[in-house]
């Protein structure tokens, strides 16, 4: 029986009031367990990115609690929850948001070095998972350098380099062509994801839907089918 | 935290472009305000300069006198009164004053004559050439070897010239600590020479230099002498009053307030403007950092400190520039009016440390409202 990474209960979600008023997750329930890469897919609009923002400890829900390995997230005040997220968390956003002033190891660094961790350990560690995701030649390089499916890479890196037990991915494949996509997914599930860690991706990219372990539907805020991936 | 700060200041200086725009507009409004404020202190110095080269510890004049270039003569007795006062432990008259002199070309210069007391010399000036005892000589004068110097056409000792049609000799050439505001050269000779050659109306005493037997005698030396209907000042207290008279009554004081208000505001529009956009630029960056989960706090440390730095950095810059420019105009002109004091740093490090805080106040609100979900939005 696989352990429980996060369990989400009774989610809702809304913005706006009155007339303006839109519901973007109804009565959400979902678990994602270790050493499983869940996908959230559907169409624009279904809510699969507030979901997303919700289980990472982002955006607070109107109702219903996410706890991750028994934190109940959305009660810690913000500090902790700012340092839960550093600790227990891995973003690999859509857009990368990769530092361009910086270099591609002190961009993958950053986690080490928001947890005030020494500046040339951090360096050192950000080298070694840049060379995991076989970009160690280019640490000295700024990221604008580098092409689409390498900055990926990098934010793989950054996401990776403080040993997250939750990785999410929102949209990765979005800023890609196919083929990179394609093996950028196919990295993540070799080298990633582990006994001891749980990736949640959120795509609508059905090219990548080979790598899932399980697939969860999303439609007008609502989780309406799951099933179970290829791989 | 160290590292965190050495994230931003990476930020920071690795865009170059912004970073140098930033440095520059601080650098150049520091240099303005530090030029116009030394350029101030420095006429407020040069305009006291007779108060600072005599030296007196008291000083007896008219009570409408408001600059020491200004005085209005006195009667004999005030210096009679005044030596016989309790706490005076002595009293000279000093005399200050303007005349032509004309030179061998046949042009004319005016100058300063300062005339001092025939008995004690009280208030002489340091000499570079000659003895200080040949004042007492025939129609003997000591001239200031200064900026202005050359405008007597170079004199040495024996250069003789006519001084309101009277001869006068060079006896000595003297230096003195600081120069007159009004860029005209300054002979010293005695109090007696001075009133005999220089027209002057029915009193002729411009000043009461006195010496009290203690700094204690000083308030009652004050009150006697309110009581004869004159005032005595410190040096200190004159110098006020000559500084007082050209902040506010020369419309000096105004302009360099204009002056010091315009500088600050291009230094806070470029360096404001510049750091603002380089936080617009970088908010969606910030965003990504606060999901990633960097407190707020030290993300506002991270921005103070970009603002510090770029403040301290153009600040150090603009008081250099200021220092070089003020040294190489003294290279050319020795009097030059400028002088770099402690007020001008202070009020520098203010405005920079003013313009630093406004920045960083608007660039810290606009990542403080930014909502990491927008991250996540695209």
């Amino acid at each position: 029986m696989p352990h429980v990474a996060i369990h989400a209960k009774g989610l809702e979600k809304w913005f706006g009031e009155g007339e303006a008023k839109t519901t973007a997750l109804r009565d959400v329930e979902l678990e994602a367990y270790f050493g499983e890469m869940l996908y959230i897919v559907g169409p624009s609009g279904s809510g699969k990115t507030t979901l997303l923002s919700v289980l990472s400890g982002v955006l607070r829900p109107n109702s219903g609690s996410v706890r991750v390995e028994d934190v109940d997230i959305w009660s810690l005040g913000a500090d902790r929850l700012a340092d839960f997220r550093l600790k227990k968390i891995g973003f690999v956003f859509q857009d990368f948001h990769l530092f361009p002033r910086l270099t591609t190891a002190e961009n993958a660094a950053i986690p080490l070095i928001l947890r005030k961790r020494d500046w040339d350990e951090c360096i050192r560690e950000a080298i070694n998972y840049l060379e995991i995701v076989g970009l160690k030649g280019r640490a000295a390089l700024p990221p604008v350098k580098l092409s689409g499916g390498e900055q990926q890479r990098v934010a793989i890196a950054r996401a990776m380099v403080s040993q997250p037990d939750i990785l999410i991915m929102d949209e990765p494949t979005a800023s890609l062509d196919g083929d990179t996509g394609n093996a950028i997914l196919s990295f993540v599930h070799k080298n990633v994801l582990n006994p001891n860690r749980c990736i949640v991706v959120v795509t609508h990219d059905n090219r990548i839907f080979e790598f899932a372990s399980r697939i969860l539907h999303m439609e007008d805020g609502r989780l309406t089918t799951a099933e179970k991936g290829k791989a | 935290m160290k590292g965190i700060l050495k994230l931003g200041f990476k930020l920071l200086v690795n865009d170059k472009a912004k970073f140098s725009a930033l440095i520059l507009g601080i650098t150049f409004a520091v240099y303005l305000m530090m030029f116009v404020t030394s350029m101030f202190f420095g006429v407020l110095n040069h305009a006291s300069a007779n108060i600072i080269n005599v030296g007196s510890t008291i000083w007896v004049m008219d009570p409408y006198v408001e600059s020491v270039s200004n005085s209005v003569g006195m009667p004999n007795y005030v210096l009679d009164a005044v030596r016989s006062m309790h706490g005076v432990k002595y009293a000279v008259p000093l005399y200050s004053g303007g005349a032509l002199v004309k030179l061998a070309d046949g042009n004319y210069q005016p100058v300063t004559v300062v005339g001092l007391d025939d008995t004690s010399l009280l208030g002489r000036p340091a000499l570079l050439e000659g003895k200080i005892e040949d004042i007492y000589a025939e129609n003997g004068f000591i001239v200031v070897r200064d900026a202005e110097f050359p405008k007597l056409e170079n004199p040495h000792i024996g250069s003789e010239f006519e001084l309101n049609d009277n001869r006068a000799v060079i006896v000595g050439i003297a230096q003195v600590a600081t120069s007159g505001l009004y860029g005209i050269p300054t002979l010293y000779t005695t109090y007696e020479r001075a009133i005999q050659y220089i027209p002057n109306p029915r009193f002729t005493i411009s000043y009461v230099l006195v010496e009290p037997k203690s700094m204690d005698d000083v308030p009652q030396i004050k009150q006697q002498v309110e009581a004869l209907g004159y005032q005595a000042r410190t040096k200190e207290e004159f110098m006020k009053r000559t500084e007082d008279f050209f902040i506010y009554k020369t419309g000096g004081g105004i302009n360099i307030l204009i002056m010091t208000a315009v500088s600050f505001i291009i230094g806070l529009s470029i360096s404001g403007q510049t750091f603002y956009t380089f936080i617009l630029e970088n908010l969606e960056r910030f965003g990504a950092l606060k999901a990633i989960g960097i407190k707020s706090r030290d993300l506002i440390g991270m921005i103070l400190f970009q603002a510090t730095f770029t403040a301290m950095t153009g600040y150090g810059m603009g008081v250099g520039a200021c220092v070089l420019l003020i040294w190489l105009a003294k290279l050319r002109l020795p009097s030059y009016a400028a002088m770099l004091t402690y007020s001008s740093l202070v009020i520098g490090f203010v405005m920079v440390a003013i313009i630093a805080a406004i920045s960083s106040y608007f660039g810290i609100r606009k990542v403080l409202q930014i909502d990491p979900f927008s991250i996540f939005r695209g």
